[in-house]
């Protein structure tokens, strides 16, 4: 594998909140194209990995690189580098005043500078890969939260992002709006999206990941392909925190 | 002396004059108090921790004394230290401060009512801090201020009746001269109360048209909650 292929370098993240570590040394390199899900119980650091890499939350140690610049340690530098990490929220976070299309302009115009026509077409353009056009003209309030989502979604992709975070983009959503957003996720990783997602959805892990990181307490547990953590019998603890899910469902 | 004559020939006449001075003293004011507002409300919020300070002890001075005070030594204190300035002047000037204090209060809290996913969401897509508070937070901000902002409003145009105390002669002040020349307190009072009054109905319509105008589609509660 050449070194080029890496967008993005995670290096020994290490993070505390009020004496508690959150995160005990965590690193991975990711490849371009490639989709990495994060499994594991509530409360084992994950969306807490995903906002130390775009430094929404600045990591206590360690470091981030992003083709070959590194992200820690920028200064106002920051700015340029969330452009190109994209990140999706569990409860959507899109900008309540505006509508679909203006939510997605909204950087276009104050961070890249284009003009309103420019901006607008590329917003459109990115509805249009969510499926979410038709409701452009729309407030959040107006949407489900699955066309909510998609707009955040397209608001991300509108960045041109080298990479995107999904920080548990289906949790606030029933299993129908559930799959609707999936599918357009699905559809970014077929189009060679690069993807870091923390999820529940182990169906999604396993037809969409190149590579599952199993995380525990602040630190990740098991790594490697879906198939592998499955069947290998070398590796039991995202077997054994799966079958919980499964046997909870069945009941 | 006929009452439709002192009516129509001398009380109206001053009122009206004492009316076009308190429409100018609060079209000089209201804009300025609420910029003045809004710096000070995301100063105290977002800004650095000695501007935070200075914003909180202006708001905490000027809620802490009364605006008369503030006039008096704007108008009958400030020349001792070389500034003069004239009563019009002054007056604005304390409506300002005042205003300015009491709407940042409002605007503070519609700040903090916005929920921290907004700012987050701005931050990660590459937006600066200031870039989020203009674009995003203020927007919706403003919008859930507006009911407060508006009481403060109605406020100014009742306080500034205070500028008569420095000598500007506006509508209360009018009435108060036509009152005292022609022994006629109950009348001129009663006159000049009426016109506050509709000052303050044109202020609430207008809010209230406002209030529709800027309301986000998808968020104005249809059900009222005294219905729930």
């Amino acid at each position: 594998m050449n070194d080029n292929d890496i967008v993005l370098r995670v290096e020994d993240i290490h993070k505390s909140f009020g004496g508690i570590e959150v995160l005990r040394g965590v690193s991975f390199d990711v490849r371009r194209g490639e989709t990495k899900v994060f499994i594991g119980p509530s409360g084992t650091g994950k969306s807490t990995l995903l906002r130390c890499i775009n430094q929404l939350t600045p990591p206590d140690r360690g470091r981030v690189w992003l083709d070959g610049e590194e992200v820690t340690n920028s200064g106002a530098r920051i700015n340029h580098f969330r452009q190109k990490i994209g990140m999706v929220f569990q409860n959507f976070f899109l900008f309540d005043h505006l509508t679909a299309v203006k939510n997605v302009e909204l950087a276009l115009l104050k961070v890249r500078g284009m003009s309103k026509a420019e901006a607008r077409e590329k917003a459109l353009t990115e509805l249009r890969q969510v499926g979410m056009e038709d409701w452009a003209e729309h407030y959040p309030a107006e949407l489900s939260g699955g066309q909510a989502q998609r707009v955040s979604i397209a608001r991300a992709l509108a960045m041109d992002p080298d990479v995107i975070l999904f920080d548990e983009p289906t949790s606030a959503l029933d299993p129908e709006l559930t799959r609707e957003v999936l599918e357009v996720m699905k559809k970014l990783a077929k189009n060679g999206m690069t993807m870091l997602v923390v999820t529940h959805e182990m169906g999604f892990a396993c037809s969409v990941a190149n590579e599952v990181l199993f995380m525990e307490n602040g630190v990740v547990a098991e790594q490697g392909s879906p198939d592998l953590l499955l069947n290998d019998p070398r590796f039991t603890r995202m077997k054994d925190f799966i079958g919980r899910i499964d046997s909870r469902m069945s009941d | 002396m006929d009452q439709a004559v002192f009516l129509f020939d001398i009380l109206l006449p001053a009122l009206m004059q004492g009316l076009v001075i308190t429409l100018q003293l609060i079209a000089c004011s209201a804009p300025f108090g609420l910029a003045l507002g809004i710096a000070v409300a995301v100063g105290r919020q977002y800004g650095h921790p000695a501007i935070s300070w200075l914003c909180r002890t202006y708001v905490f001075l000027i809620k802490g004394t009364p605006l008369l005070l503030l006039l008096f030594i704007l108008y009958f204190g400030l020349p001792s230290v070389g500034i003069t300035l004239t009563a019009f002047m002054a007056s604005i000037l304390g409506f300002i401060l005042c205003n300015g204090a009491y709407n940042a209060e409002y605007i503070r809290g519609a700040l903090i009512s916005i929920k921290e996913g907004q700012m987050v969401a701005a931050r990660s897509l590459g937006m600066t801090r200031w870039q989020a508070i203009r674009s995003v937070i203020l927007p919706q901000a403003l919008r859930r201020a507006i009911p407060g902002l508006s009481n403060e409003f109605i406020y100014l145009i009742k306080y500034s009746s205070l500028a008569y105390m420095i000598t500007v002669i506006e509508l209360s002040g009018a009435g108060k001269l036509v009152a005292t020349k022609y022994f006629t307190y109950t009348e001129s009072f009663a006159a000049v109360g009426i016109v506050y009054l509709v000052l303050v109905s044109i202020t609430t319509i207008a809010v209230n048209i406002l209030e529709k105008r800027v309301a986000v589609p998808g968020t104005v509660r249809a059900t009222p909650s005294a219905q729930l």
